[in-house]
C-alpha cells in the first residue's frame, strides 16, 4: 500500500469569536452616511447586539483556521452512504456567483426575471424526463422539504376526491425522515417489514394495504442499497385501494438513464438534487428536493408554477387546485443553477454517472466481503451494507473501525444505518473516486480488520489524528451547552 | 467525461471483480419490465466554456445592480457584503463537507454553527437558537408547530397578524391545512400595526404571531402582544424579514418573545432570486426539545480539550422514527456559516452604525416622496422600508421608470386588495442619496 493521506500536517489552534473581541474593531467599510439622521423615539430604541468586535484580518484567520479542522470531499474519500458526497464541480461556484444570478430579487417583475425563470422551467424539463414524470415542483429546499410536500399533495388529492384517508405504509427500509414527513401531514406511519431478501413483498403490503391508507412510502433503491423488485405489483395494490405511491428519490444516483420511476407506477417522487446533481453540501446543507409527480397530481403543486409561451416565461399563481406555498420564494434557487449546470455538463453522460457509481459499489462489496460481514449478498446498487459481526468476537464495534479510519485519511462511511441492519457500515463510493483511492481504501479497511484482531486498542483509542479526540456525546444531550 | 474518473481499463478490470460482463450486466437485479431502454432526452454534453456563455446570456437576462436601481425589499434585501465573507465561505473544507456526523472530523463547521447559535441568541435576544432552517417562511410554520406541540396539542388556535409577509403565510396555512389547527388573522390598524383586539375571542390559543418589522416595514407592539399572549397562557412568537433592524431596535427577547424566527438573508447572504436564505429560529431555553431542527452543543473529548457535537438527536427521526417531533435533518449549514462570517466581521458597533444607516437612508427617501406630494399611509416607525400611495394609474409610471432601469417597489394591491396604488419600498446602505433623489425625480416627473 502506498502512503496513508491521513498523513496529518500541523493544527493551529482557535479560539472562539467571542474570546478575540476587542471593542472598536469592525471588519467591514461602513460607508458615511450622505442624508441626514432621523431620530428614534426612546420607546423603540434598542442596545444593538452583543457582538464581538473584530478586524478583517482577525475574521479571516478565525475562518480559516476552522476551516482547517473540517473533511470535504475535496479533501479526500468521503464514502457516506445514502449521502450521495460525490464531486462538486468548481465551474459551479463561478455561475453561482454571476451577478445577475445571485443579485436578483425574488419579487422582480417576470420581464426583468427571464434568465432565472427559463433556468427553472427548462430544470423541471429535465427531471421530468430523468425520472419520467410529468410535472415538477423546485420550491421544496431540502429532501424532507420534498417528502413533506409530497405527504401534503397526498393529502390535496385525497380531499379532492372527498376523502380523508389516515395512514401511511412506510417498509423498514425506507428514509429515517419519511414517518416524520408523514406524521406531520396527520397520516399514522405503518411500519412495513422488508423479506428475507431485502425487499419488499407484494403480500406485506397486500396485508396492510386499505381504503383508510393514503398510499406508500418507498425509498427506491432502498436504505440497504437494493433495488424494490416488486415495486410494480406493489404499486397495483396500492392504486386498486386508491392510494398513492411515493418514492424517495434520494437514492436516484444508481438508476438516472436506467429506470425511469414514472413508468414503474411511482406517483409522486423527490429528489435530492444535492446529492444526485452534485452540489455541495455546505456541512449540512443547503440542499434542494424538487418534487416530480404524475400528470394527476400536477394540479395540486405549489404556486407560482413557471409558465412558457413562445419565447417568454412566466409566473402562474391562478391555481385554484394548488397546495399554496411550500417556500417563501422560489426554493433554493443558487442550488438549482448548480444541479442545472450539472445536467447541461453531463448530457447523456448522467447515464454513465449512474453506471460507474453502481460499479464501484459492487467493487467494493466483492472486495471486502471476505473480512467483513455482508447481511444481503446480492448485486448492490450504489451502495453496499456490511456489519460488525465478523468482530463481535474481538469486541471491535462498527463506531471504532470508522473511527479508525479517520486516522488513515478516510471520512468514515455512514454507521447504524439502515436501522434494520444491526451494527451497519453502509458505504457509498460514488463514481467520482479514482480506482486507484478505491483499492486503498479498500486495503486500509483490510488493515484495520487485522489491527482488530491483533492490536485492538489501536481502534478503541482512534481517531488519534485529528484535531480533538472522541468527544463526549452523552453529557452533551444530558447537559446541553448551546450557546457560548 | 471529466468528472467521471474510471478508464476503460478500470472499467474492465472492475467489471472482472465483481463478475459482471459488462455494465448492463450490473443492473441484473431490476427486472426487465422495470428497466427504461431508451436514451435520456436531455441535450449534449457542454464543454466548461459553452456552460460559461450560456449561463453568462441568462445572467445578463436579469435586472440587477448596478445596472438597475432597485428598491424592493420584502423579505429579501441587498446590502454590501464584504468581500472576506465569499471568499472564507469558497474553502471547499466548509463547503463541500456534509452534515458533521463524524465530529473529531467535523469541528470547523461544528464550532461556526456553535458561534452562529449564540450569535442569533445574542441577536434576537433569546436564550438557544437552532442551526438553522431552510427559511423564513418554513421556519415561521415550524414555530407555531412547536407552540402547539409545547402545550401537547390541547391548545390548537393561531392568532396570525396580516402584516405578516404574504407569502410566509401562504407557507403556514399550506403546513396547517391537513392538521386541523386553527388559523384566526389578524387586521391592520391605521397606523400600520396589528390589531390585537380580537384574540380573546380565540378559543385554546396557542400563539400569538406577529412580525417586526412587518410586511408595511413597521416596528410592531411586541411587548403588547406578548403580555396578551402570557395573559392567555399562549405563546409569543415573533418573526422577521429583516434582522438587521435588531441593531438598532429593541430585539423580540427583551419584549417577551417565547420564540423568534425570520429570515436572515441580511446578514451576507446573497439574494439569488430568493434561496437559498437562512431560517434562523430561537426560543427560550425552557421550550429547547421541543425545537425543531438541528443543534450543536458544546463538550469535551477524551483529553479534556473542547469541542462540539451535534446533539439533543433524540427529537429526531434517528431515534424515535414513528414518534419523531420533526422531519428536518438539514440546515442551511453553509449559508449560517456565512451569517455567522458577515456578523463576525460587522461587529457590535458596526451593527449598530449599519443599521442607522438603514434607517436613515429609508427615511430619507420616505420624507422627500413626502414632500413631493404622495401621502405615506402608515406613520409608525420603521426601519429600511415603507409604503407609499401613488395616484391613481401609477402603473404606466411604474412602467416607464423600468425602462429607465429603475424598479420602484412592488406593487401590495395583489396581497392587499384594499390598498390599491399603494407600493412597498425599500432602502438599504446600498442606495446612495443620488439613486434616491433620482428616483423621487423620475417618479414626480
Amino acid at each position: 500500500m502506498t502512503e496513508s493521506p491521513g498523513t496529518t500536517g500541523l493544527i493551529m489552534n482557535e479560539p472562539l469569536l467571542w474570546e478575540k473581541s476587542r471593542q472598536g474593531r469592525c471588519g467591514i467599510s461602513i460607508p458615511e452616511s450622505d442624508v441626514e439622521t432621523t431620530p428614534l423615539d426612546a420607546e423603540f430604541a434598542g442596545e444593538g447586539p452583543d457582538f464581538p468586535d473584530l478586524s478583517e484580518v482577525d475574521v479571516v484567520r478565525h475562518f480559516t483556521r476552522l476551516s482547517q479542522w473540517n473533511f470535504g470531499v475535496d479533501t479526500g474519500m468521503y464514502p457516506l452512504g445514502s449521502c450521495t458526497m460525490k464531486y462538486n464541480p468548481k465551474i459551479h461556484e463561478k455561475i453561482a456567483a454571476l451577478p445577475g444570478f445571485a443579485g436578483a430579487h425574488p419579487m422582480l417583475p417576470p420581464d426583468l426575471a427571464q434568465g432565472t425563470l427559463r433556468i427553472m422551467y427548462e430544470l423541471e424539463r429535465f427531471l421530468c424526463e430523468i425520472t419520467g414524470m410529468d410535472a415538477t415542483t423546485l420550491q421544496p429546499a431540502a429532501g424532507a422539504h420534498g417528502e413533506l410536500t409530497a405527504m401534503l399533495l397526498f393529502y390535496a388529492y385525497h380531499k379532492s376526491k372527498g376523502e380523508k384517508r389516515t395512514r401511511i405504509l412506510i417498509p423498514d427500509t425506507a428514509h429515517g425522515t419519511n414517518p416524520a414527513s408523514a406524521a406531520l401531514c396527520g397520516y399514522a406511519p405503518v411500519p412495513v417489514t422488508s423479506g428475507d431478501d431485502g425487499v419488499l413483498s407484494v403480500e406485506a403490503v397486500e396485508a396492510l394495504m386499505d381504503e383508510e391508507t393514503a398510499g406508500i412510502m418507498v425509498t427506491n433503491p432502498n436504505t440497504l442499497g437494493l433495488f424494490e423488485q416488486n415495486i410494480r405489483k406493489v404499486a397495483e395494490v396500492v392504486h386498486r385501494k386508491g392510494g398513492l405511491v411515493y418514492g424517495d428519490g434520494a437514492n436516484m444516483n444508481a438508476v438516472m438513464g436506467i429506470v425511469k420511476m414514472g413508468e414503474i407506477g411511482i406517483d409522486a417522487i423527490h429528489l435530492n438534487l444535492h446529492k444526485t446533481f452534485s452540489t455541495p453540501h455546505g456541512g449540512g446543507g443547503p440542499g434542494a428536493g424538487p418534487v416530480c409527480v404524475r400528470k394527476h397530481l400536477e394540479p395540486f403543486l405549489p404556486v407560482p408554477r413557471v409558465t412558457k409561451n413562445g419565447d417568454a416565461y412566466a409566473l402562474q399563481y391562478n391555481r385554484p387546485d394548488s397546495i399554496g406555498k411550500i417556500h417563501a420564494f422560489h426554493g433554493n434557487f443558487g442550488i438549482l443553477i448548480r444541479a442545472y449546470s450539472y445536467i447541461l455538463s453531463m448530457g447523456r453522460h448522467l447515464k454513465t454517472a449512474s453506471q460507474h457509481a453502481v460499479l464501484s459499489a459492487n467493487y467494493i462489496k466483492e472486495r471486502l466481503k471476505d473480512v467483513l460481514h455482508l447481511p444481503y449478498d446480492r448485486p448492490c446498487m450504489h451502495e453496499c451494507v456490511f456489519t460488525d459481526k465478523n468482530q463481535e468476537d474481538f469486541k471491535i464495534t462498527t463506531l471504532d473501525m470508522a473511527k479508525r479510519l479517520m486516522d488513515y485519511g478516510f471520512h468514515p462511511p455512514t454507521i447504524y444505518f439502515p436501522l434494520v441492519v444491526h451494527g451497519a457500515i453502509m458505504i457509498e463510493p460514488t463514481e467520482t473516486e479514482p480506482k486507484e483511492n478505491l483499492d486503498q481504501f479498500i486495503e486500509t479497511f483490510k488493515i484495520i480488520i487485522k489491527e482488530a484482531v491483533e492490536t485492538p486498542e489501536l481502534l478503541r483509542e482512534a481517531p488519534t489524528a485529528p484535531k480533538v479526540r472522541r468527544l463526549d456525546e452523552a453529557t452533551a444531550a444530558r447537559k446541553p451547552c448551546l450557546c457560548g | 467525461m471529466r468528472y467521471l474518473p474510471h478508464t476503460n481499463e478500470d472499467v474492465a478490470e472492475m467489471l472482472q471483480v465483481v463478475g459482471a460482463a459488462n455494465l448492463d450486466d450490473l443492473f441484473s437485479s431490476i427486472p426487465e419490465n422495470c428497466r427504461f431502454k431508451g436514451e435520456l432526452n436531455l441535450p449534449s454534453d457542454m464543454t466548461e466554456w459553452a456552460l460559461t456563455d450560456h449561463m453568462a446570456t441568462l445572467a445578463d437576462r436579469m435586472a440587477c445592480s448596478p445596472e438597475y436601481r432597485v428598491f424592493v425589499g420584502a423579505g429579501s434585501y441587498r446590502h454590501y457584503i464584504p468581500a472576506s465573507v465569499p471568499y472564507l465561505l469558497s474553502r471547499s473544507e466548509f463547503s463541500t463537507a456534509y452534515t458533521p456526523y463524524q465530529p473529531e472530523i467535523s469541528q470547523g463547521t461544528l464550532q461556526a454553527i456553535f458561534e452562529y447559535q449564540t450569535l442569533t441568541a445574542r441577536l434576537l435576544g433569546m436564550e438557544v437558537a437552532n442551526a438553522s432552517m431552510y427559511d423564513g417562511a418554513s421556519a415561521l410554520a415550524e414555530a407555531l408547530l412547536m407552540a402547539i406541540r409545547i402545550e401537547r396539542g390541547k391548545k390548537t388556535g393561531i392568532a396570525l397578524s396580516t402584516l405578516i409577509h404574504p407569502h410566509y403565510r401562504q407557507v403556514v396555512r399550506t403546513y396547517f391545512e391537513p392538521t386541523g389547527y386553527k388559523i384566526v388573522e389578524l387586521p391592520c390598524l391605521p397606523d400600520g400595526s396589528t390589531d390585537l383586539s380580537a384574540v380573546d375571542e380565540i378559543e385554546n390559543l396557542a400563539a400569538i404571531a406577529l412580525q417586526s418589522p412587518n410586511f408595511f416595514g413597521c416596528i410592531e407592539k411586541i411587548k403588547a402582544a406578548s403580555d396578551k399572549a402570557h395573559a392567555l397562557n399562549a405563546l409569543s412568537v415573533v418573526c422577521f424579514t429583516e434582522p438587521m433592524a435588531y441593531g438598532l431596535f429593541k430585539n423580540p427577547g427583551s419584549q417577551g418573545a417565547d420564540i423568534v424566527c425570520g429570515e436572515g438573508q441580511s446578514l451576507g447572504i446573497p439574494q439569488s432570486f430568493g434561496g437559498p436564505g437562512l431560517g434562523m429560529f430561537a426560543s427560550l431555553n425552557k421550550y429547547v426539545r421541543n425545537m425543531p431542527g438541528r443543534l450543536v452543543g458544546k463538550t469535551t473529548d477524551r483529553d479534556g480539550k473542547r469541542g462540539f457535537v451535534l446533539t439533543l438527536a433524540t427529537r429526531e427521526q434517528h431515534i424515535r422514527r414513528e414518534r419523531a417531533t420533526s422531519n428536518i435533518c438539514s440546515n442551511q449549514g453553509l449559508c449560517a456559516t456565512m451569517s455567522t462570517m458577515y456578523m463576525a466581521s460587522v461587529g457590535g458597533t458596526g451593527m449598530r452604525e449599519l443599521a442607522r444607516l438603514n434607517r436613515d437612508k429609508a427615511e430619507y427617501l420616505k420624507s422627500e416622496l413626502k414632500k413631493a406630494g404622495f401621502r405615506i399611509p402608515f406613520e409608525r416607525p420603521g426601519f429600511n422600508e415603507f409604503v407609499v400611495e401613488f395616484p391613481k394609474g401609477f402603473e404606466s409610471t411604474y412602467q416607464k421608470l423600468v425602462g429607465k432601469k429603475i424598479v420602484a417597489g412592488i406593487p401590495i394591491e395583489c396581497h392587499y386588495p384594499e390598498l390599491t396604488d399603494h407600493y412597498l419600498l425599500c432602502a438599504t446602505e446600498t442606495h446612495s442619496k443620488a439613486d434616491m433623489d433620482t428616483l423621487v425625480k423620475e417618479v414626480t416627473s
